[in-house]
């Protein structure tokens, strides 16, 4: 600490030490030496609480105090009321143990809608990785402006707010004289109550959301695209690869995080989803298209059983819970990567 | 100059393609293109059946002809929705609560991403962490403990209570966005301006927000798409026609209104669709970049 540069850095230095040393703050030893070290020791001691105001990590602490209040408030705190909430009995009243999930097991109608959940989710969300990945393919073998026009159209359908999208597929299906069996009936196809038929119902309510889905994983899957090496592809295309050659041995490789990454993460969304169902089917026909977010929209909100509600949708806990962990990981290989 | 360049550049392009590899470019740019339009198709279908349905008169619409196509568009339903009082409140009550929801959510995440950016303290990679799994947690899973919380403060049935409720939507990936935007901001930019005696608010203020605006009108996309298309919150907490926004106004109250038919309901449809589609249309570049720095919903 003699000559001038060193003590022109010294107030930096100063913030930066206290910075640096917050994990050792609590014995204080390290944070008083550095102090000692740099000269500064008048200047700052003097009012602990101003000292106290002005260091980083309690600017940092009321910086992030918002979020904090937010996420305590309105995430943290509600989940764990969801579970107290769904140990008690219809009125709120007596606590009633695992009453409400035992319940739910037991009923056939629940059974049905674990079956749709992950019939739902699962179905969905494969289609929309399959077509996205396809589409990211093709959309990267054109170039340019073209490109930025055609991703642009194929957007769409992802910007729209999905409730008022579903809507429109609700007019374009219901009753016999649908739009969709207008056009099947130019080709001679008889007419078919889609959203009446069990297994033509659920597959539309899919179907809503493959539409819906496949933009996001096409963007994400094309940005990675880009990221790939034009000369392996190059290499290949002379050592006489074939295009399904092509993609077995560096598309799936190169991408093979980022597709890990949107499918659990499309899987705990679609899983949760409430918006196409409850719009296109609300889960008829006889509770077959029901998921766990509409059944519990129905049972708790509609139905004012608020505590079996809680039960049913606290069953995208676990899925969540589980995903989670894995997304976790692959975004953090991620960021190592750089990708 | 230029122009020799470039007439060098494609000769170099012509001479390296050889005859076979050229011809299946080619051919794979034609797959490419009969799978793109084949997609679009598709994917285009239901808006285009929401705009020609929205341009039919009801008898139009209940005669059972050709349902894809109008002769003679009729634009009476947009006007008759436009000026109807119950759209009006609606359209209004989302823009006010949205407007409102989008501001708070850059102040809350712009902060806590500097804070978790730039500022170490006890816990902010845990709690950085915690922010990304906070997005992860989709909202049916909290809609019934947060409807009891909402009584409790007697909320419930007021367009106030999304303002409580949205920025759980929005908050956290905003943040997230923000935090990846920060960090990649060089630390010689903030350790110049420290020594220059700048507090953190100017730093902030001076070199974060301008340096990271690219980030920030991501955010801003997100959190107004999020909020504009959120349907699952209204319906479970407003229930009179004043107190609705149009996702949720749209699908509960125009339809047992049993006063408009579907022409009018279209119409709804594609106004209360076109404030994100076009905001996407100008700024599709960032908003895309913003996304695939993280991850998000789909």
């Amino acid at each position: 600490m003699i000559g001038g540069p060193g003590f022109a850095a010294g107030p930096v230095e100063a913030e930066t030490e206290a910075a640096g040393g917050e994990e050792s703050m609590a014995d204080g030893t390290t944070g008083i030496s550095a102090d000692t070290l740099h000269g500064f020791v008048p200047s700052i001691r003097r009012g602990g609480l101003r000292r106290f105001a002005q260091r980083r990590s309690t600017i940092a602490v009321l910086m992030c105090l918002p979020l904090i209040a937010l996420i305590a408030g309105l995430v943290v705190y509600p989940f764990f009321y969801s579970i107290y909430l769904s140990m008690l009995n219809r009125d709120a009243t007596r606590f009633i143990g695992l009453f409400n999930y035992r319940y739910l097991l037991n009923s056939d109608t629940f059974d049905l809608v674990i079956f749709q959940s992950c019939f739902f989710a699962i179905t969905a969300v494969f289609f929309k990785a399959l077509i996205g990945f396809i589409l990211a393919h093709v959309m990267h073998n054109i170039s340019g402006r073209d490109q930025r026009i055609w991703r642009g159209l194929l957007l769409i359908p992802w910007v729209i707010p999905p409730a008022l999208s579903t809507l429109g597929f609700w007019w374009m299906l219901s009753g016999n004289y649908s739009a969709v069996n207008w056009i099947l009936g130019q080709f001679g196809i008889p007419q078919i109550a889609w959203l009446s038929n069990t297994w033509t119902a659920r597959l539309w309510v899919a179907a809503v959301n493959v539409w819906y889905g496949t933009p996001f994983f096409m963007i994400m899957y094309l940005a990675t695209l880009k990221s790939v090496p034009d000369q392996l592809y190059e290499a290949a295309a002379i050592d006489g690869a074939t295009w399904l050659q092509k993609i077995r041995f560096i598309s799936l490789p190169m991408l093979r995080n980022i597709i890990s990454i949107t499918v659990l993460f499309s899987l705990i969304v679609t899983f949760a989803n409430f918006d196409i169902v409850q719009i296109l089917t609300t889960g008829a026909p006889a509770d077959t298209t029901h998921v766990f977010a509409t059944y519990a929209f129905q049972l708790g909100i509609q139905g004012g059983n608020i505590s079996l509600g809680a039960a049913v949708s606290l069953f995208i806990f676990p899925i969540l819970a589980v995903f989670s962990i894995f997304i976790l990981r692959g975004v953090g290989r991620r960021a190592r990567e750089g990708m | 100059m230029s122009g020799a360049s470039i007439t060098a550049e494609s000769i170099g392009r012509r001479s390296w393609l050889k005859p076979s590899i050229s011809r299946e470019r080619r051919w794979a740019l034609w797959a490419s293109y009969i799978v793109l339009v084949f997609f679009a198709i598709g994917f285009l279908a239901p808006p285009y059946f929401e705009l020609v349905t929205a341009l039919k008169t009801s008898q139009q619409l209940g005669s059972g002809k050709d349902p894809w196509f109008t002769a003679h568009p009729f634009f009476g339903n947009f006007i008759g929705i436009v000026t109807n009082p119950d759209f009006q409140t609606f359209f209004l009550n989302t823009v006010k609560v949205t407007l409102i929801v989008v501001v708070l959510t850059l102040v809350m995440s712009i902060l806590a991403a500097y804070a978790l950016a730039r500022m170490r303290f006890f816990g902010s990679q845990a709690f950085a962490t915690g922010v990304f799994l906070t997005y992860l947690v989709p909202e049916s899973l909290l809609f019934i403990p947060l409807f009891k919380v909402l009584s409790f403060l007697h909320l419930i049935n007021s367009t106030w209570c999304l303002l409580l409720v949205w920025p759980t939507l929005s908050v956290p990936f905003c943040t997230w966005i923000m935090i990846g935007y920060f960090s990649s901001i060089p630390k010689e930019l903030d350790e110049a301006a420290m020594i220059d005696g700048a507090s953190h608010l100017q730093m902030l203020w001076k070199i974060f927000i301008p340096v990271a605006l690219p980030g920030i009108i991501a955010a801003t996309i997100f959190a107004f798409t999020v909020c504009w298309g959120d349907f699952l919150y209204p319906l479970a907490y407003l229930f009179t026609g004043k107190q609705m926004v149009l996702t949720a106004g749209i699908v509960s109250d125009l339809i047992h209104g049993d006063v408009l038919d579907w022409g009018h309901i279209m119409a709804a449809n594609v106004v209360a669709s076109a404030p994100p589609v076009i905001i996407y249309a100008f700024l599709m570049d960032y908003y895309i970049a913003g996304l695939t720095a993280g991850a998000t919903k789909g």
